[in-house]
């Protein structure tokens, strides 16, 4: 059994307010490493099998149709083993 | 006349969107989310809430429900078609009208009464408006900044379609104060505040929010 995972991010010049909650909650608790944060959305599909191209290309499809919003969003689709 | 107003799990405003259409001297007709039937109706409103929970994105599980392709379909037609908050919301997610709604700037949650400007009183939903005129009615979302590209922004306010802006502070980020936009046509409309709670005193802060009904009613007439 594979596993495709896809992470959709917002795209770089849209705001994101949870990412700034986020990265300005960190130094308040001593964690002084990060300049920024952004968060994003992460999904795991499982499949029977190796994935075949055709279900991949199913899978990018189905990412821009309904996973990620591409007028905000983008997104990335790998195979996980 | 008839207005549907579509009911999804999780919606909330469908009851003062039907008594908005109702007061406003047209009928109020209910639709069902799973039914791919729009019930003969000349309009349709699809109201505020929280369909489907919000999950994933607001708007983006219910853009796909059967009635939903009705509407779409009677929309690209030219039938009047008004998204109220979460409807806007679904509404750009549809691709009926472009942008999307994110997160509010401050991450709050907002509810309170808010100051209007109607810039664009050229369309089905806003015909009883004057352009400049002020209005208040009640903004309610934790999603509703109105956000878009450069060439996007450029091409609403180049073709006059943003038909309703923030007055004062801009409450939730919203790119230029944009509080609701048309398509080219004009037959659709979303609006992130909500006309349907200000269509009379006894209920609502003002009945500002009357004019989107009559308009719709008068467009019909015509």
């Amino acid at each position: 059994m594979a596993k495709i995972v896809v992470d959709v991010m917002l795209k770089p010049e849209i705001l994101d307010p949870q990412g700034v909650a986020v990265s300005a909650a960190l130094p308040r608790l001593g964690f002084n490493f990060a300049k920024s944060v952004r968060q994003g959305k992460h999904f795991e599909i499982e499949v029977d099998g190796e994935p075949t191209p055709a279900q991949l290309a199913e899978v990018e499809k189905a990412a821009e149709t309904l996973l990620a919003n591409p007028v905000i969003e983008t997104f990335t689709v790998r195979v996980e083993k | 006349m008839k207005v549907g107003v579509v009911t999804f799990p999780g919606t909330l405003d469908d009851r003062d969107a039907a008594r908005a259409a109702t007061h406003a001297g047209t009928t109020a007709v209910s639709l069902w989310h799973g039914d791919a039937d729009l019930k003969g109706v000349d309009a349709v409103i699809l109201p505020g809430g929280f369909s489907y929970g919000d999950y994933l994105r607001c708007g983006a599980i219910s853009r796909f429900a059967p009635v939903m392709e009705k509407i779409i379909d009677a929309a690209n037609g030219g039938m009047p078609l008004l998204g109220i908050c979460n409807g806007f919301q679904v509404l750009c997610e549809a691709h009926l009208l472009p942008g999307a709604l994110t997160r509010n700037h401050e991450l709050h949650f907002l509810c309170h009464d808010q100051k209007l400007e109607i810039t664009n009183n050229t369309t089905a939903w806003t015909s009883s408006y004057q352009v400049g005129q002020e209005i208040v009615i009640p903004l309610k979302n934790g999603e509703g900044s109105f956000q878009c590209d450069d060439a996007t922004l450029a091409k609403l306010e180049g073709e006059g379609r943003v038909i309703a802006r923030y007055v004062g502070e801009n409450p939730n980020g919203s790119r230029n104060k944009i509080a609701g936009i048309t398509n080219e046509r004009g037959n659709v409309v979303g609006l992130m505040p909500h006309p349907e709670h200000a269509i009379d005193t006894l209920t609502g802060p003002t009945a500002d929010g009357l004019g989107f009904f009559t308009s719709v009613l008068n467009a019909m007439v015509k």
